[in-house]
């Protein structure tokens, strides 16, 4: 595919890796947190850690919409289907996030809940348009990638009047986390990684232009580079932060010019601002509550808020006890320091949300690293 | 979640719709957020959404940059 397969050549990949190594300063230790899960995926599958020197380290950071959506939000999805009666749309990462008494959306349309997986918001409007009797909620989550498609939709539902149609919206955003984790590693909490650079977001990157990354690179001095979801891509990126640090500069830079531009997408940010205004403070499952970081739906497209119609009030729970899906998203724990990891918590029964999408970092260590940890024993 | 894959326009249509060709795969998108996208212009697909135009040029300086440590010269500062 063209775009795709020139990205993903291993021999260029060696290159890439050689010049790491050559450049690395053999005294220091390099931590680098690729925020998007879509980096986290693409490391794992295309090996790149074991491409890096010993002296640079990859975090995983929190961008993986499904793994940061807390157990409270899924519960009022599943109210909505089992005891409301709604039709309840969603992308298909969000169908096996574990919520409260074992269920999941997954488990909820077993028990007879109308749960339908949808590839675009606009399936939502069309189901809503062929079942005008019922209530058809788009249960919708995602970074600021995703956020535009779900705006698009409640307009149209607006200039349609399509009276049986809302949205729960869970849009999170990618600035205020990555300030949330700043936060935390300036003021040493406890457990807090230290973190020499970013990876910045690839796709959320096209919607809000690399503009936004300015105050982190200046206030906190950490050196941020937005880079493709490439295997390619990943490496030129961590060979960028090697030099930035080693420069002792500290700016954003962009290796994925081909679809990233300082301002981004205007036509999608005016549809983000013309539908959406920012929550006081959101839920996010390893974070906590997080000040100023989601999105909720205007005053003036109020219909379309399933908040609103139905009445719905936010009730956090917390996490089955032995995850660490909390640690892991905050870059301090990895996969396999979690008890639960690969026993009781795979990709086919996953307790913890970092081990549902395939950008989470549990279930991309367990699709493609997790018999790299073990040696191998000639008997 | 964020998946998003070039795709090159090959028609475009009424209400906002455009049909794109992903590796030989024909697929109808919604271009609203791209109202710019021309016939033989590659967009960036994600939830049957374009969200945005990909730059040949600069794909092509990406991969130039590349190229160059193929040569085995050591690549300079980007």
């Amino acid at each position: 595919m063209k775009y795709v397969d020139e990205f993903r050549d291993g021999g260029l990949a060696r290159r890439i890796a050689d010049r790491i190594a050559a450049e690395v300063d053999p005294a220091r230790r390099y931590h680098f947190m690729e925020f998007c899960g879509g980096h986290t995926h693409a490391i794992a599958r295309y090996g790149v850690a074991e491409l890096l020197p010993p002296g640079v380290r990859m975090i995983h950071g929190p961008g993986c919409p499904v793994c940061v959506l807390p157990i409270g939000r899924i519960d009022q999805a599943i109210g909505l289907a089992l005891e409301r009666g709604a039709i309840v749309c969603t992308y298909g990462d969000t169908m096996r996030v574990p919520a409260s008494q074992g269920l999941s959306l997954t488990k909820a349309k077993a028990r007879g809940g109308d749960i339908r997986m949808i590839h675009s918001a606009t399936d939502a409007l069309r189901i809503a348009r062929a079942e005008p009797q019922r209530e058809v909620v788009f249960f919708a989550i995602g970074f600021e990638t995703t956020t535009p498609p779900t705006a698009l939709a409640i307009r149209q539902a607006a200039q349609e009047d399509l009276a049986n149609f809302s949205v729960l919206c869970c849009h999170v955003l990618t600035p205020s986390a990555i300030t949330h984790i700043l936060e935390s590693v300036a003021a040493h909490e406890r457990g807090a990684v230290p973190i020499d650079g970013f990876i910045g977001p690839a796709h959320v990157s096209i919607v809000i232009g690399s503009q936004p990354y300015e105050p982190f690179a200046r206030d906190y001095r950490k050196p941020v580079v937005i880079a493709g979801f490439e295997p390619l891509d990943v490496m030129q990126a961590i060979l960028m932060l090697v030099r930035q640090v080693n420069e002792g500069r500290f700016e954003v830079e962009n290796e994925f010019t081909r679809a990233v531009t300082r301002a981004g997408n205007r036509a999608a940010q005016a549809v983000i601002d013309e539908v959406f205004e920012i929550r006081d403070a959101f839920e996010w499952r390893g974070l906590g509550e997080v000040a100023r970081s989601a999105l909720k739906i205007r005053a003036g497209f109020g219909t379309f808020d399933a908040e609103r119609r139905f009445d719905l009030s936010y009730r956090p729970v917390p996490d089955h006890k032995q995850c660490e899906c909390g640690a892991i998203l905050r870059g301090v724990k990895r996969p396999t320091d979690c008890k639960l990891f690969g026993t009781v918590c795979t990709p086919e029964n996953p307790m913890g949300s970092c081990m549902v999408s395939s950008e989470g970092a549990c279930a991309a260590h367990y699709s493609y690293g997790r018999f790299r940890d073990i040696p191998v024993v000639v008997p | 979640m964020c998946l998003a894959l070039p795709a090159l326009v090959v028609a475009l249509e009424d209400g906002d719709l455009a049909v794109v060709d992903l590796g030989g795969v024909r697929q109808s998108v919604n271009v609203a957020l791209v109202p710019q996208a021309r016939v033989g212009d590659y967009v960036i697909v994600h939830v049957g959404h374009a969200i945005g135009l990909l730059d040949p040029e600069e794909a092509a300086q990406t991969l130039a940059l590349f190229a160059q440590m193929r040569g085995g010269q050591p690549a300079t500062a980007a």
